[in-house]
């Protein structure tokens, strides 16, 4: 799958995230940069719930900008998910 | 479809459940979805039709799959409201959510016996290429136009798959270019007349929502009402609202005195084999005894929360 376009989900909400991608040049890889509360504790952990996602939608070179609130594991998946099919989604 | 296919029916538990509050969730709020449990409603609603913007659908979609696929309601049943047949959503509200089997799918604006019949199909496809035995997940119709008032015995005698039908009230004033008032009298046809269709059908009505959610008195004078009518539940926009409601429901210390007798009276008179009985010089029958079984519920229902 190839992103199209920059897209965004989610929220600045508590519990939420705010899940930002956009197109990444070509051999770059999957590249996220992730604000949260709890970086040392779950960052990784989070980072992992993301690249999962962009991973099994077959992407791969994309910017990921994701603001998190304190979202739980169902949340940063779904949000990542939205941002994703409205970024590959073509024009009807 | 397969001639093997696995068919679940409603059973008398489906229809007599304790449901005095229904609780709507906004389907794109994750912190709310995640404390569901915790508010300590009969049921929650997840909300994907007007409780979210029509730019955010995709978004509560995907959110509230994730919920239901990955999260523990524990006791509390979970249903989701869709968006309705003929809206660009609605096929896939019921895609992504059936699979992940809520207890029933709560349809707003339903109109027509052959609409339902339509949605009933949609479901069983549904169910059926993601190996559930059809009629698994329940329908709880919202009537919400003067179309669907008129067509509600139809409405609640279509599937086998309803467990309950309920008022729209916000859309059935405009609808009716009533007004809305705390005593209800522009509904109270309405609420008799579903009342009246679903018991027909012999499955449960719950009632529309107070919507103003600082207002205690309108919300218990409005509980009391359609409790009084024979209502099985309410439907909730706050979880501030859901004790008072709950504490409506609860019978009072003589109801549940006077039930256990009943009972216990009606036992004893099967285990003897005896047709007629007495309790407090009143005959008692099986209605009585219908009655009384509900009051009990309610009562170990009221105990719990």
């Amino acid at each position: 799958m190839k992103i199209l376009r920059s897209a965004q989900a989610g929220s600045l909400e508590s519990q939420d995230i705010l899940v930002t991608v956009k197109k990444g040049k070509a051999g770059t890889g999957i590249i996220i940069n992730l604000d949260s509360p709890s970086l040392v504790q779950y960052g990784r952990k989070i980072h992992e719930e993301i690249e999962f996602v962009i991973k099994d939608f077959e992407i791969e070179d994309v910017k990921v900008q994701a603001i998190d609130k304190g979202a739980l594991g169902f949340t940063i998946k779904a949000r990542t998910e939205t941002a994703i099919k409205r970024a590959i989604k073509k024009e009807s | 479809m397969s001639k093997d296919v696995k068919i679940v029916k409603r059973t008398i538990e489906d229809v007599t459940k304790i449901r005095r509050t229904r609780l709507y969730i906004p389907g794109n709020n994750p912190a709310m979805i995640r404390n569901a449990p915790l508010f300590g409603a009969d049921q929650v609603i997840f909300d994907l039709e007007d409780g979210v913007a029509i730019n955010q659908k995709d978004s509560a979609r995907i959110l509230v799959r994730n919920a239901l696929k990955s999260l523990n309601f524990g006791e509390t049943e979970v249903t989701v409201r869709i968006n309705p047949l003929g809206t660009e959503f609605f096929e896939d509200d019921l895609k992504e959510i059936i699979p992940t089997k809520p207890y029933a799918i709560v349809l707003p604006k339903a109109e027509t016996h052959k609409q339902i019949l339509q949605i009933c199909d949609k479901i069983a496809a549904f169910e059926e290429r993601n190996g559930m035995p059809i009629g698994t997940i329940k329908l709880a119709p919202i009537i919400e136009s003067a179309l669907g008032v008129l067509q509600a015995e139809q409405i609640a005698l279509a599937s086998d798959r309803i467990v309950g039908i309920s008022p729209g009230g916000e859309d059935l004033t405009a609808d009716l270019g009533a007004e809305r008032t705390i005593e209800g009298e522009e509904l109270l046809y309405i609420r008799s007349k579903l009342l009246l269709a679903a018991r027909g059908a012999g499955v449960q009505v719950y009632d529309t929502v107070y919507t103003n959610v600082r207002d205690n008195v309108g919300l218990l004078l409005q509980t009391k009402k359609i409790i009084r009518l024979g209502y099985d539940g309410k439907a909730c926009i706050h979880p501030s609202q859901i004790e008072l409601i709950h504490k409506s429901f609860m019978p009072t210390e003589a109801q549940i005195e006077r039930a256990e007798r009943i009972i216990g009276a009606y036992k004893i008179a099967q285990e003897q084999g005896v047709g007629v009985i007495c309790v407090d010089n009143k005959m008692i029958d099986v209605p009585v005894v219908k009655r009384s079984e509900r009051i009990l519920k309610r009562a170990e229902a009221g105990r719990r929360k």
